[in-house]
């Protein structure tokens, strides 16, 4: 659906220049929900915002439903930019108008019939829960609100892509999973491919397919969520993934609340992917190999659909007996990390 | 109460009651017509000054900086020059450079780089977000123009209207000296020239509740503007 190649962006400043995309490339499929995250400043807006042309790119192409992007004149980007939505992070609807008329502005801009519009209006705000504002200024709606007739507007047209820049980022926990859970419907009900950006890894743990993790103006990975979850390849990854759990704390102190023992001991982190979760395989190892195991840590989380959870055990006895039983998890299909 | 009062005042003058309703017209139509005319040209102007600057929808840097240059050019000479400059293009318009319909020409053409300084400022209040919102949209410069810009400011953009409308009275005050009719000359030819002290404080005082009559309507509708959308 997106297909990206080398692009690269730098920003001209009086004073310097500032490279906010390096080479970057980048290939999103019909139909899923693909995650950008990254810290602060790390190019994240800039490479959606080069998707539909609100930044200029430097180079590199950028082709979004077999259209260079880039390479369109004018009038065919007004055009394109009718099917691709944006959500934004301050929502940005119009203070001068209901949220019946905001809704309808893209679709006063694609020149619709008024009649015909005024059907989708109508249809939108019902799809989005909040047929009851229609007649309503946006300064009378909460965020969350505000936010959902952002998401109808952005709608309106029929797009084939929506864009989200930081569209929970304003909005308090509860709220963003109902915006989450909203995006994820309409994903599934109408096909919409949607691209988000975040720096949140719970946002990117609840909905998205596939992550990105752009650093420092290139991407660092790329991959479908669980797998970066259960196997980050890059020290970004890793500090995102830790920044939502709590195992780095914890692993930090272990060293305090560990006795000393005399025989052998080894300290693993295990992680649980999908139905191995269910399976008592560390209590199967501790009667097969004779040692024991000490619980210092463990969670169970969820990531779409798929549960997902971490283990930290200090394993004690002999020391063959103890390197077996780790060749037995990895046997077993667990990913073991020994620390 | 006005009535008993006036009454009393202009017991033995009613031609002084005559001539300052007379002149209090020419004052009000001489202000609604130039202001109107002023918004004409000068809401455009404001617009293009706004759209055409860096990074907007309609960027022309060069362009933008002539215009900035011409519309700072005009504002910066007094009022009072600007009168005798423009007599002859005033002559060529209507036909004389004397009396109220002749000075409309000078006043409108005075105010139209303020009201594009004006309209200019408000239309700077409206976050950025928005634009990009429309743009995102696929909305050309027009549409943001006329659906997001003008609106969006509209309280602005009223409160600016007042604005003008009040310099505006004073300007035609300096017309009148210079024959333009209206409060100015009364006040000058009876009031300065013929020691008519009461026509002198009359204007004043009609000048007076003019300028609050005005302000009182801009922030009237500047406030159902804008609580409207609350
Ligand atoms: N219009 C601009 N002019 C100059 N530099 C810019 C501009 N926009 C962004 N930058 C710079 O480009 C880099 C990337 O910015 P970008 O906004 O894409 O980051 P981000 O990942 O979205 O960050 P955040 O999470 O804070 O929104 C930053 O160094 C930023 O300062
Ligand atoms: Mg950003």
């Amino acid at each position: 659906m997106i297909q990206i190649k080398n692009l690269t962006k730098i920003y001209y400043t009086p004073h310097q220049e500032i490279k906010a995309l390096d080479n970057v490339d980048l290939s999103v499929n019909r139909g899923e929900i693909f995650g950008i995250i990254g810290l602060s400043g790390a190019g994240k807006s800039t490479l959606i915002r080069c998707i539909n042309m609100l930044e200029k790119p430097t180079h590199g192409t950028i082709i979004v439903d077999g259209q260079d992007i880039p390479s369109l004149s004018k009038k065919d980007l007004h055009q394109a930019r009718q099917k691709i939505g944006m959500i934004f992070q301050q929502f940005n609807l119009l203070s001068s108008r209901t949220v019946f008329d905001n809704v309808m502005f893209p679709l006063e801009i694609a020149h619709v019939p008024v009649k015909e519009a005024r059907q989708r209006v109508s249809e939108l705000l019902d799809l989005v829960g909040i047929a009851d504002k229609a007649r309503v200024y946006p300064d009378q709606l909460s965020g969350g609100q505000k936010q959902r007739v952002g998401i109808a507007r952005a709608l309106a047209n029929n797009p084939k892509i929506l864009l989200s820049d930081e569209a929970t980022s304003a909005l308090d926990p509860q709220t963003t999973r109902s915006i989450l859970k909203l995006l994820k419907d309409i994903n599934t009900q109408l096909n919409l491919t949607i691209l988000l950006i975040t720096h949140d890894m719970n946002v990117i743990k609840q909905i998205c397919d596939r992550v990105a993790v752009i650093d420092d103006s290139r991407i660092a990975e790329v991959g479908d969520v669980l797998s970066i979850f259960s196997n980050p390849g890059t020290d970004i990854s890793r500090s995102f993934i830790n920044a939502i759990s709590q195992k780095d704390e914890i692993e930090g102190y272990t060293d305090k609340i560990l006795k000393k023992h005399d025989s052998y001991s080894c300290m693993i982190r295990v992680s649980f992917i999908g139905s191995s979760a269910g399976d008592p395989i560390i209590s199967s190892m501790i009667k097969k190999y004779g040692i024991d195991a000490n619980i210092l840590y463990g969670n169970i989380d969820q990531v779409k659909e798929t549960p997902f959870g971490h283990l930290t055990l200090q394993l004690i006895g002999k020391q063959e007996a103890v390197e077996e039983s780790i060749r037995y998890l990895y046997a077993n299909g667990l990913e073991i990390e020994v620390i | 109460m006005l009535g008993i009062v006036s009454a009393g005042i202009f017991a033995n003058n009613s031609w002084m009651l005559d001539a300052i309703i007379l002149a209090t017209w020419e004052t009000f139509y001489m202000v609604a017509i130039s202001t109107a005319l002023s918004y004409l040209f000068g809401l455009p102007l404001g617009v293009i000054l706004v759209t055409t600057g860096d990074g907007h929808i309609l960027e022309s840097k060069g362009f933008n900086r002539i215009l900035g240059t011409i519309v700072n050019a005009v504002r910066s000479i007094p009022f009072i020059i600007f009168l005798i400059l423009v007599i002859p293009l005033t002559r060529l318009i209507v036909g004389t450079y004397i009396g109220t319909i002749a000075s409309i020409v000078p006043l409108t053409l005075a105010a139209i780089p303020f009201v594009a300084r004006l309209v200019e400022t408000s239309l700077r209040e409206i976050e950025w977000g928005l634009i990009e919102a429309a743009l995102s949209m696929g909305a050309n410069a027009w549409q943001i123009i006329s659906k997001v810009l003008i609106p969006e400011a509209l309280p602005s953009i009223i409160l600016g209207i007042a604005i003008t409308a009040i310099n505006l009275v004073g300007y035609s005050a300096m017309a009148g000296i210079v024959g333009g009719g209206g409060l100015g000359t009364l006040a000058y030819y009876y009031g300065y020239q013929r020691y008519e002290d009461v026509i002198m404080w009359v204007t004043v005082i009609v000048l007076i509740l003019f300028v609050q009559l005005v302000q009182m309507l801009g922030d009237k509708l500047q406030s159902i503007t804008i609580s409207k959308r609350r």
